[in-house]
């Protein structure tokens, strides 16, 4: 159905044929759904790497064990590749959504303003995009540190877990781009709690806004901050 | 006065009559009386039933053949092309904003009016009536008036319908306030907001309509004259105000809903592109003007600064229930902080005067003798142009007796809009007000069914002479302008309509081609006038002499001096006013050239008007009728009309030709007329 | 008090604009527009056009006027540009003035943009279908005062497209937000909230707004102080229409 208004652009029309789930804001459901997927992960896996404190052999168990999990309903390491075909594909929704948000985001607005001066967002939300991309690059090292590639940087051995990780992070260049990316980590947590919540329509209040506002910082710094502390103190020689 | 009596001197000036106080002989000329023969008689509570009956049907199977012009998209036009469209007829609706949402209707903030008696207070159609017309002061017709009482029922429900979000109580049910003096509740309202929240259900209707494609909205186009074919009103000239396109629309019948021409005074609560020009153009098409000089001055404005001063900002009324109003006794203390002058050199004037009614007199006395005080030297605030004007609003006894925090309830936003304007904080120091023009009650002449003196025009909400007489009483104006557009105009134009579509116009048509000519060759004039002065200017100096000489209190000799000073004025503008830029593209010094220069034949036929009028009635002062003690006085036995006045046209040389008076008698069948007092 | 500003110029559409300087000598007790217009009467005077920018009310309630001034949407304080004084700036600033700047908003001349995409996201649903005369009498539905306050509060948008403008994306979520809750919130919007909803998101997508990033520059520059919630408002409901297969 097209509307018949001549002025000023005869070109503009209504649109018809709607539908929800072809809009940005299906769009934005899926971000915020990926998003908690992940949020979950991080969570899990923040809480297995806090294991380093408990010794050599704890944490090595731990990573055995998740080969374990589930079985013997699942063949062994069934249950991890479960989880990594969700972790794949939740990415490449949330990805492909940012992607595409940030193609409409720019083309929103192709003429810049000459000033811009910001009220009150916090740097956190407006750096989602850049945040996210060096997440994205993190991830890619990361997996190749330990999981897909496993690259001993002092030449030691790759198959155990535990010593892997004690001679990632007694090279201190190392801890420092695990450091920046936890940064980066917690603002995108920071943010991205908070936003998931309001694109679930669950901050309809003041009130549900400053708890998913708090929610967020929880978040980033809890999960930043207990991802960090492994690091941190491996190269300070505490774990070792 | 016949022809008989009447004698033309050398100069071409026509000699008055030999009535007693014929203040306007020589300015004008009689002309036959006019009368209303749509209104029904009979029972008032039945005229409007019997013509709603009466009113001839269009099948809804033509109506889609039968188009309408509709410019202006306030209250009362989005209402009626909405309701026209929903009927099925094919509607194309003018605005000169960007959007139909910005009509100045908008910025009403106190409420409407509606004889619902929710609160089981007394109230019925009769009372509003009745409270209707004495707050006009006598001078509107019984039928008309009674018909808004009775159709402001409905409105109230539609509004909601629409999910107009209505002030509500605890309970989930409407709330009212009582307003501008009348002792029932019978106010709806949206906080300070009514205005806007009505019009947006009215402008959400409309865009449902044009996107059903029942309704073509012209945005940014300005309608620069009135197609008259063969004595019917067939269309219009527009300009597209973005390309400059002239362009010609054409349609069965026109419906002008453009709103008030207070901006004739410059200064005013009016939007800044509020004018005069659809109404006026039509007026000189042979369409009656009825009592121009009928203007609302509203006394709780925001005073003026500076002559940079664009236009002026209405505060709600309530602040009087509350503030009490003053200025020093000595005009030494006049710039002295308000805090410093003592008790017994203050002059709360107006309980002086009127110590019955104290600050709560009607709006006109408030702002008299606001204008009084300050003319006599006693003003506050900054002096523009040598005078200082404004008066103290003080909330000081007010805020020590009910305390702080029921101010900030009561008043918190008009205290925080009066901050922001002014820099001053009314908590501390007292605020200052003074009156501005805020409404008009005159208008283009139309008979019950809202149709003008031209066939196939009709005229809805403030464009017309409307429902209120001499003065608005509070509230009345959104009525007024959703019962015209909702509820009267959609069951009187199908009368008309029955005998449509009429004969196709061809765009070559020669009315239609003299009527594309004229606004060409307007706007050429313009641009190649190539003379020294801004179009503001102008605009600014005109307004000044309105306000001076036909604002609140007028005399016979301050208006004739006021006519003088607008012809020369005018002549002055057509060679020395400076439009640069062309026409085919966004030229806003060419908008406001043709609106101030139809502002200038205006205003000279408000001072001829109120010169004609030699009575204080409503909202207007005449210095020459008062009562001993410096009252209003009003005289029914001979002015208890309608001033309908017709173009007569220009003179060869652009010289101004007598205008003639039409009058149309007011019967008062069931009312009976008294005589104001408050003191 | 002597004012630097910096002003866009574009004639039309199709060319190329940019900032042109001017001095303006203005008093504190001006509003910005008023400052405008002593620009314009200066630049009559000198033969030179006018800058166009869009005002009618002046009043803060019409919408029309919207300037990006000095990078911030209506300037510094939080209101309309019509309600902003000069007393919010010093002697001797400069201040750049900007049109809204959005695809959706074409800069038609100088300073004035074309929003009528916005009319069109309300011409797309943002209305109650009810035909003149055919509504119930208006106390037939009661509505309880928490949500009719909450309606009203959120339908005091006027329009001026200050939230897009702002918005790091081009997004106009908030002004969709603002229509989708106020009519959410009262018993006569259900019957089509959800068709409503999926139209009027369709066409805000349809017009090339940007997606929400739930930022906050929108609700920050509001002049009416429209909530952020109501972008939550208006996702859930989205949420819940997607789930009834709309």
């Amino acid at each position: 159905m097209a509307t018949t208004r001549p002025s000023p652009d005869q070109t503009r029309t209504l649109v018809s044929g709607a539908h929800a789930a072809r809009t940005t804001i299906a769009l934005k459901l899926a971000m915020a759904v990926s998003g908690l997927i992940f949020i979950a992960f991080v969570l899990g896996h923040m809480y297995g790497n806090l294991k380093a404190f408990a010794g050599h052999d704890a944490f090595n168990d731990y990573a055995h064990h998740l080969r374990t999990l589930g079985e013997p309903v699942l063949p062994y390491g069934g249950l991890l590749w479960i989880i990594r075909v969700g972790l794949i594909a939740s990415l490449v929704v949330h990805v492909t959504s940012a992607v595409l948000l940030w193609k409409r985001a720019s083309s929103a607005r192709q003429h810049k303003y000459a000033v811009r001066k910001y009220r009150s967002s916090t740097l956190s939300s407006r750096t989602m995009r850049w945040g996210g991309l060096t997440i994205l690059l993190f991830l890619v090292w990361h997996l190749l540190n330990f999981s897909i590639g496993k690259v001993n940087p002092q030449g030691g051995p790759t198959n155990d877990p535990y010593d892997l990780l004690v001679d990632t992070f007694e090279v201190w260049w190392l801890t420092l781009i695990y450091l920046v990316a936890m940064v980066a980590l917690g603002m995108h947590l920071r943010h991205g709690t908070w936003s998931a919540s309001q694109t679930l329509g669950l901050t309809n209040s003041a009130r549900s806004r400053r708890t998913a506002n708090l929610a967020g910082i929880t978040l980033a710094v809890v999960v930043a901050g207990g991802f960090s502390l492994v690091p941190i103190f491996t190269l300070f020689g505490v774990i070792s | 006065m016949t022809d008989a009596h009447r004698t033309t001197t050398p100069d071409g000036i026509v000699q008055g009559s030999d009535e007693q106080h014929d203040d306007a002989a020589g300015y004008y000329v009689d002309g036959e009386p006019i009368a209303d023969t749509k209104a029904p008689g009979g029972p008032l509570a039945e005229r409007w039933s019997t013509r709603q009956f009466d009113a001839k049907i269009v099948n809804p199977a033509n109506r889609r053949k039968v188009s309408a012009i509709i410019v202006g998209t306030g209250l009362a036009g989005a209402s009626a092309a909405a309701t026209m469209g929903e009927a099925g007829y094919v509607v194309k609706s003018f605005c000169y904003q960007d959007s139909p949402r910005r009509a100045h209707s908008i910025a009403a903030q106190g409420g409407i009016n509606a004889a619902k008696n929710y609160k089981g207070d007394g109230d019925s159609v009769h009372r509003l009536f009745y409270d209707t017309i004495k707050g006009g002061d006598y001078r509107s017709r019984e039928s008309n008036v009674y018909r808004l009482a009775e159709v402001s029922v409905n409105i109230i429900d539609q509004c909601v319908a629409q999910g107009v979000p209505f002030a509500r109580e605890y309970g989930g049910l409407l709330d009212n306030r009582s307003f501008g003096g009348v002792q029932v509740s019978r106010t709806f309202y949206a906080r300070g907001q009514t205005g806007q929240q009505l019009l947006l259900g009215a402008y959400q209707a409309l865009e449902r309509q044009i996107a059903a494609g029942t309704v073509h909205c012209y945005t940014r186009h300005e309608m620069l004259e009135l197609i008259v074919v063969d004595g019917r009103a067939r269309g219009i000239i527009a300009r597209d105000l973005v390309s400059g396109e002239i362009e010609t629309h054409l349609a069965d019948v026109v419906v002008l809903a453009s709103g008030g021409y207070g901006n004739v005074f410059y200064l005013s609560t009016n939007a800044m592109n509020s004018n005069v020009t659809a109404s006026w153009r039509a007026h000189r098409k042979g369409a009656l003007m009825a009592n121009p000089c009928y203007t609302q001055i509203h006394p709780t404005c925001i005073p003026v600064t500076g002559t940079h001063q664009s236009k002026l900002t209405l505060m709600s009324e309530s602040l009087r229930n509350d503030g009490r109003i003053w200025v020093p006794k000595k005009k030494a203390d006049c710039d002295k902080d308000p805090r410093d002058i003592p008790e017994e050199d203050r002059d709360y004037y107006l309980e002086r005067i009127y110590p019955a009614f104290g600050n709560l007199v009607p709006r006109d006395i408030a702002s008299r003798q606001a204008k009084n005080v300050c003319d006599e030297g006693r003003g506050v605030g900054p002096e523009v142009e040598g005078v200082r004007r404004g008066v103290y609003l003080d909330f000081a006894d007010a805020m020590e007796r009910l305390g702080r925090p029921a101010i900030e309830a009561k008043y918190g936003n008009l205290f925080d809009m009066y901050a922001r304007i002014t820099g001053e904080d009314p908590y501390q120091v007292p605020m200052r007000i003074y009156p501005a023009v805020h409404y008009v009650m005159g208008g283009l002449w139309v008979d019950y069914d809202l149709q003008s003196t031209i066939p196939g025009l009709f005229v809805t909400g403030e464009a017309n002479f409307s429902d209120h007489g001499a003065n608005r009483l509070g509230a009345s104006a959104l009525m007024q302008g959703l019962a015209d557009g909702y509820f009267v105009l959609p069951n009187t134009i199908r009368d008309y309509l029955s005998a449509s579509p009429f004969e196709k116009i061809a765009e070559d048509h020669p009315a239609v081609v003299e009527a594309q000519q004229a606004v060409r060759e307007r706007v050429d004039k313009f641009l190649s006038t190539n003379g020294t002065r801004s179009v503001d200017s102008y605009h600014r100096e005109l307004g000044n002499i309105m306000w001076e000489y036909c604002g609140m209190e007028r005399t016979a000799d301050g208006l004739r001096k006021a006519i003088d000073l607008i012809r020369t004025l005018r002549q002055d503008f057509h060679r020395n006013v400076r439009v640069l830029g062309s026409g085919e593209n966004i030229n806003q010094s060419l908008e406001k050239a043709g609106r101030v220069a139809d502002f200038f034949e205006l205003g000279e036929l408000m001072c001829i008007d109120a010169l004609n009028r030699r009575e204080s009635c409503g909202g207007h002062f005449r210095g020459e009728s008062q009562t001993e003690d410096g009252e209003a006085l009003r005289h029914d036995d001979q002015y208890a009309y309608v001033a309908a006045w017709a173009w007569p046209g220009q003179g060869e040389d652009g010289e101004s030709l007598p205008p003639v008076l039409h009058k149309e008698h007011l019967n008062y069948e069931f009312t009976e007329m008294k005589q104001r007092s408050y003191k | 008090m002597i004012i630097n500003l910096k002003v866009w110029r574009q004639d039309s559409p199709a060319v190329e604009g940019e900032l042109v300087s001017y001095q303006v000598e203005a008093s504190e007790d001006m509003s910005f527009l008023e400052m405008l217009d002593v620009l314009n009467e200066d630049l009559i005077g000198k033969g030179e056009e006018p800058v166009v920018f869009e005002s009618d009310c002046r009043e803060g309630i019409c919408g029309s006027c919207g300037l990006m001034i000095n990078g911030q949407a209506h300037g510094p304080e939080v209101t309309t540009s019509c309600q902003l004084h000069m007393r919010s700036f010093k002697d001797g600033d400069e201040i750049v003035v900007e049109p809204w700047r959005a695809d959706p908003f074409p800069v038609l001349k100088d300073l004035m943009v074309d929003r009528s995409a916005f009319d069109r996201l309300i011409a797309s649903g943002g209305y109650v279908s009810v035909n003149t005369g055919a509504a119930p009498d208006a106390h037939a539905v009661p509505v309880p005062k928490p949500n009719a306050d909450r309606a009203f509060d959120v339908a005091t948008c006027i329009g001026c497209g200050a939230c897009v403008a702002a918005c790091p994306n081009g997004s106009a979520s908030l002004f969709l937000g603002a229509k989708i809750t106020h009519l959410s919130e009262l018993p006569q919007g259900q019957a089509e909230r959800d068709q409503r909803v999926v139209n009027m998101v369709g066409q805000h997508d349809h017009e090339g707004f940007g997606g929400c990033t739930n930022i906050g520059e929108c609700t920050a520059a509001c002049p009416k102080g429209i909530p952020l919630d109501v972008i939550s408002r208006l996702n859930s409901d989205l949420r819940t229409a997607l789930r009834h297969g709309r």
